[in-house]
């Protein structure tokens, strides 16, 4: 028999018995950064594409849902801190070590870049909008000659924002879960399919959302298989890596895991988009509301799972 | 079911006084105006202060570090003190948490009834409390005669009191570090080498080649300079051997670890000595020209062998073989430890003879990493007209019995103050001064009655222990932090002194104990025994006989003396007449047979648990002095209670887990309090568990401790006397588990 | 200059002492530790080890929480001791996720803290606090280049190992066995 245990008392608040540093606001966060990602890339892949005119509730519409829900992932990033003051310190130097550098000026750079992709296309939308000032008029007139490049550098800082928010975890390899590069892509792709999933919900054109349900359906089955070799990584690891696994294959987080995240965020969603581009009649909301809670569903498990796990005692 | 006297939680009278105590200097209420209560502080910036702790009875000298704004910072051990060597314990580390303690008693309280018979505490000035102790001395002394109050006592607190109480005319005192904790081995070696082991131990661990510990666990007990010694040996590659039913500390770091069976140490302990003699590898030299009783001694061991003793205590004929032949090859640099806490099973003053003769066949006695030849500094008496001669005192207590007993017994006071046990000399009243007597004595019901019985209580205390519910006045004391008190002059290689100096002002309304015993001294008309107007004049004086002086020692807290008793060790082949009644070591104890006990220890067999039932073996955890700390913040955060360590096969069949809480029930249908979280380990024998004591506190105003753990105490209420010295032997409990709340936990009223 | 501490596992009762004496020099407020002691015990009785482990902040060569600080309040000082500028740490708690000895905690005020190799004492030649206060002497300190330092001369002709060294992080506080 092993027994291992603390014997100086120490039971520090909010990291033993196992971390609970970060709370609701981080996976929040996650969440929303990958949504953003996801809107913003498909909006700059279609003007890229040059499919604007098909793709309206994509490129104009959808992206509005962005900068918002970047400010409100901002707003809770800004909450979790622990000493708030300071946070300017964050933009005072790049660190290129540390994912939460790359977070903070990517985010610094893609929150004014999507509000300048909405604002480009406000006439269009509400055709009674006035600037009231010439320099932005001219700006606006600038920015839409050249949306094509600004689509590329939107699209360019989406992927880095969506990967990033695996990365983020998976640079922390004291955590065993999170302690795996498919994180990354993973993140990625769960993004963009959020991203997808909301587009398709607020978009008012039929053959619009049989490509965009198309597109995530691809991304759902991507998903799924990274899944697949998440775990399989796990249980070929080391015992940490192990234990980390046994949460979700029995532990407590099986169940949530398996039936919120997969079966109804992933599989059930798939199978209704499926039937749907079948030709069966599904209420449109509901695949997309899957998907978007399922996401939700499967960072707020990650994070917490996460700090469950660690890599001694 | 109310007695006479309630037990009383202290819960009336907390001050605002915490609102300005600095607790955690980290808090923001003080950054913006003090910066400096965050950061740490460089040792420049900080002014020390000369004292010795009073956290345990090792009194290692050091200094107290306070900063600009008068807060005492941490204290550190004096680089010149043996006892410590420039390094404090954690308790002594921690003493820190004693100042800044919030629980700490504040103001004096005197018990009062109300018109419905419900009694409480109320505050009281210190006129106040002190005119009524001494009225209640002076009404004791007029009705029953000075000798019928009695004292509890330990450390200084208690020594101030033992002074007040020898000038008032009383000789009836008791400690109960003698009947419940060393007594028998003062005995014991005093009948065998005619010298006492004192403190610190004169234990030469530090050169030894060889250390034996029969229960002692170094390193959970931690007397400070015998765990840095230990750690020297460890380093010097000496053989360790280590007796324990569990795989304690210094069992861990031994070289043998020997697995005994509870109960059955003296069978050991006479097979190696069987070994010894009939194997011839004892000390000739040594036994031939200091020892008496050599013969006696080798044909009442003849038929102990290790096959014999095999089959008694578990332990195999080889491994008894092999470390007698280990210790006979390092002899004479061999420690056979004395322990400390030795009072097990009633028969201890014989194991303890046990000890002391496999000492004396190995010669270790005298001679280097063995038992060294200690020194004291005399510190002259202040002057003072001689004590008055009490008509009986303590002896007189025991009424004939425990004849070898060389100090006042607990258990006997407390039994001369119950009325209906018929004691010759009665006790009607006592004082109480650095003892927590409900969790320091076992058998609490004899506690209960006599505390019930008696007239009147006063306790002196620096926190709301449980003693301090029972008291009719209960006088706030300051901590060692806070005062002046006895200069140290205890044993040791070279004889030395401590000063202790107050480094910060009595917080709340507390007092140093040498001012509460002369203000109660003078208002009985003893100023002939307190012609001073503050402490630090005797300290002075004292000081100045010494040949130094308290400014001196204020600098260097600490100062050496050269011997004057002779060299540390025995020269090859010096004469030496050892203070028995044959002036030689008394491998055949004359002492012990002209009082009716066996001369040489017998093995004798103790009673088992029954089935389902365990025994209980409890000990220390080097963060805390047993109850004394229980409460303070720095040592609370290392440990806040204790758990029941259980062999996992024992766990595996009740169903136990780790952490569960369970409430512990004994043989004689006592329940414990509160319950205790179980740790299951392989470190306990399966016929034994093993708790730390002095944790289970009933006393509310103890915010941190109450209810933290429970009190191995309430299960011990078996209690084996020692015929000899009178020793309460409490090893002999055993206790099985419950897993469910009690319902007699519900109704009665725990104190 | 590379500080760097030995523990002889040999020798430690796990008493407490470091922490304590870190707490009270260091102000380390109550409920948190900079540093701990950890217990193992195995086999089966009565074939026992026992080891105990004083620990804190490894202050790794490859520190995994230096890497990952976003404002570079994380840094590596003189010596290579891994400290925490206050002023500059938001907080984010990165690098509490990020270190494999779970050896950082959010203080109260905000910022991470965590063991400082006490630098306030080093930088005067003493040594840290638990080191000066063990009663075993079962703390080594000093400067590995300098081969007569206390921690070389330790680690010298003794067996060693350190914790979790898979995690890459290359920790310099040496368990000697």
């Amino acid at each position: 028999m092993n027994e291992e245990l603390f014997v100086s008392g120490r039971n520090i608040p909010n990291i033993d018995p196992y971390l609970n540093i970060w709370h609701w606001q981080i996976p929040l966060y996650l969440f929303l950064g990958g949504l953003a990602a996801g809107i913003l890339f498909f909006a700059g892949f279609f003007v890229v594409r040059g499919k604007e005119k098909k793709m309206q509730a994509t490129v104009k519409w959808a992206p509005i849902i962005a900068p918002i829900v970047l400010i409100l992932g901002l707003i809770a990033l800004f909450w979790d801190l622990k000493h708030k003051l300071y946070f300017w310190q964050l933009y005072t130097t790049i660190r290129l070590e540390s994912p939460m550098g790359w977070g903070a000026w990517t985010l610094m750079i893609i929150t004014p870049l999507s509000m300048i992709w909405v604002a480009s296309y406000m006439k269009e939308m509400f055709p009674w909008w006035d600037w009231k000032f010439n320099f932005l008029n001219r700006f606006e007139a600038w920015i839409i000659k050249n949306r094509k490049g600004l689509a590329w550098v939107m699209m360019i800082y989406a992927i880095i924002l969506g990967v990033y928010t695996g990365i983020l975890l998976s640079a922390f390899n004291a955590r065993p879960l999170w302690n795996t590069s498919i994180l990354g892509p993973l993140f990625l792709v769960s993004g963009f399919s959020t991203g997808l999933a909301a587009t398709i919900w607020i978009s008012k054109d039929a053959k619009e959302r049989k490509i965009l349900s198309r597109i995530d359906l691809i991304f759902i089955a991507v998903e799924l298989f990274l899944i697949v070799h998440l775990f399989m990584g796990f249980l070929a690891g080391s015992q940490t890596a192990i234990e980390a696994a046994n949460l979700f294959l029995g532990g407590q987080f099986t169940v949530s895991f398996w039936v919120f995240v997969v079966l109804l965020g992933l599989i059930f969603p798939a199978v209704l988009e499926t039937l749907e581009l079948w030709g069966f009649h599904v209420p449109k909301w509901i695949p997309p509301f899957l998907i978007l809670f399922g996401g939700l569903m499967f960072r707020f498990i990650m994070v917490e799972a996460g700090q469950i796990t660690r890599y001694l005692y | 079911m109310k007695t006479r006297r309630d037990f009383l939680r202290i819960s009336t009278v907390g001050v605002g006084a915490t609102a300005l105590g600095l607790n955690a200097f980290g808090k923001g209420k003080f950054k913006w105006f003090d910066p400096e209560a965050d950061e740490p502080v460089s040792d420049e910036d900080l002014t020390p202060y000369a004292t010795y702790c009073e956290v345990c009875f090792w009194k290692c000298a050091g200094w107290a570090y306070v900063d600009k704004a008068g807060r005492i910072r941490k204290v550190v051990g004096n680089s010149d003190d043996p006892h410590s060597n420039g390094r404090l314990c954690p308790r002594g580390t921690g003493g820190v948490g004693m100042y800044y303690d919030e629980d700490r008693l504040k103001t004096p309280l005197i018990r009062e009834t109300k018109s419905d018979g419900s009694q409480y505490f109320r505050k009281a000035s210190w006129d106040e409390a002190l005119d009524l102790v001494a009225k209640k001395m002076k009404e004791v002394k007029e009705n029953y005669g000075p000798e019928a109050f009695g004292l509890f006592n330990h450390g200084n607190p208690g020594a101030h009191l033992e002074h007040l109480l020898r000038a008032y005319g009383s000789e009836s005192n008791a400690e109960p570090a003698f009947a419940n904790c060393r007594g028998p081995r003062s005995s014991a070696y005093f009948s065998t080498f005619g010298a006492y082991i004192g403190s610190p131990e004169n234990t030469d661990i530090r050169d030894t080649e060889c250390l034996v510990l029969i229960g002692s666990h170094i390193g959970e007990n931690m007397h400070n300079s015998q765990v840095q010694e230990m750690s020297a040996a460890i380093d010097n590659g000496a053989t360790i051997i280590t007796v324990d039913p569990r795989f304690s500390t210094a069992a861990g770091h031994s070289t043998h670890w020997l697995p005994i069976k509870p109960s059955t140490d003296i069978a050991l302990l006479l097979a190696w000595i069987h070994v010894l003699i009939y194997e011839e590898l004892y000390n000739k030299k040594f036994v031939d020209k200091y020892t008496f009783g050599f013969d006696q001694l080798k044909e009442h061991v003849k038929n102990m062998t290790p096959e014999w003793a095999y089959g008694i205590t578990d332990i195999e004929p080889a491994m008894i073989r092999e470390t007698a032949r280990a210790m006979a090859g390092a002899a004479p640099a061999v420690v056979v430890h004395p322990g400390r806490h030795t009072v097990w099973y009633g028969d201890d003053t014989q194991r303890e003879r046990a000890m002391a003769i496999l000492t004396a066949l190995l010669g270790a006695w005298g001679k280097r990493g063995s038992l060294y030849l200690p020194e004291a500094v005399s510190v002259p008496k202040f002057p003072q007209p001689g004590y008055p001669e009490p008509e009986w005192t303590w002896k007189d207590l025991n009424e004939g019995k425990f004849p070898l007993a060389t100090m006042g017994i607990t258990t006997e006071l407390l039994k001369a103050s119950i009325p209906r046990l018929g004691y010759k000399h009665q006790v009607k009243a006592w004082l109480v001064g650095g003892t927590n007597l409900p969790l320091a004595m076992p058998d609490k019901k004899l506690f209960k009655e006599a505390a019930d019985s008696v007239e009147f209580i006063a306790v002196m205390d620096t926190m709301p222990m449980e003693v301090t519910g029972y008291a009719d006045v209960v006088l706030p004391e300051a901590t060692y932090l806070e005062r002046y008190d006895f200069i140290r002059a205890a044993q040791n290689r070279v004889p030395n002194i401590a000063l202790r100096m107050p480094a910060a002002k009595p917080k709340y309304e507390s007092k140093p104990g040498w001012w509460i015993a002369k203000q109660i001294g003078e208002r009985l008309g003893l100023h002939d025994f307190y012609n001073y107007d503050d402490f630090s004049e005797v300290i002075d004086w004292q000081l100045k006989q010494l040949g130094t002086s308290l400014e001196e020692m204020k600098k260097i807290g600490v100062k050496s003396f050269p011997r004057k008793s002779g060299p540390l060790y025995l020269g090859e082949n010096e004469d030496f007449t050892f203070n028995t009644n044959t002036g030689k070591v008394e491998l055949y104890s004359v002492d012990f047979s002209d009082h009716g006990f066996d001369p040489i220890p017998v093995y004798k067999k103790h009673p088992e648990p029954p089935q389902n039932f365990y025994r209980l073996i409890y000990g220390r955890a080097p963060m805390h002095t047993f109850s004394r700390t229980s409460n303070n913040h720095n040592l609370w955060d290392l440990m806040s209670e204790n758990s029941v360590w259980v062999n996992p096969k024992v766990a595996d069949l009740w169903g136990l887990k780790r952490g569960q809480k369970v409430w512990l029930k004994n043989q004689d249908d006592a329940v414990t309090s509160f319950p205790v979280a179980v740790r299951v380990t392989e470190r306990i024998r399966w016929d034994s568990v093993y708790m730390v004591h002095g944790f289970g506190h009933s006393d509310k105003k103890l915010s941190r401790a109450f209810g933290r753990g429970a009190s191995d105490e309430e299960m011990i209420t078996n209690v084996m006397v020692d015929p000899v010295m009178g020793g309460t032997g409490m090893r002999g409990n055993f206790i099985t588990f419950l897993k469910e709340k009690p319902a007699s936990v519900e109704k009665e009223d725990k104190a | 200059m590379r500080y760097a501490m030995a523990i002889d596992t040999k020798k430690c009762v796990g008493c407490g002492d470091c922490v304590v004496a870190c707490q009270t020099e260091n102000n380390v407020p109550h409920g948190y530790c900079r540093d701990w002691i950890v217990e193992n015990v195995s086999g089966t009785y009565p074939s026992l080890d026992l080891e105990f482990r004083s620990e804190r902040c490894n202050h790794c060569d490859n520190a995994p929480c230096v890497r990952c600080c976003p404002t570079g309040a994380s840094h590596k000082a003189e010596g290579g001791i891994v400290l925490v500028t206050h002023d500059k740490c938001i907080g984010c708690g990165a690098c509490i996720q990020s270190c494999p000895y779970d050896a950082r905690y959010p203080h109260p005020e905000g910022y991470v803290d965590k063991c400082t190799f006490c630098i306030h004492r080093v930088e005067k030649g003493q040594n840290p606090a638990c080191v000066d206060v063990c009663p075993t002497h079962c703390l080594h300190f000093g400067d590995l280049d300098d081969p007569n330092s206390d921690v070389s001369l330790a680690l010298k002709d003794r067996k060693w190992k350190v914790l979790a060294p898979e995690a890459g992080t290359k920790p310099q506080l040496y368990y000697l066995i």
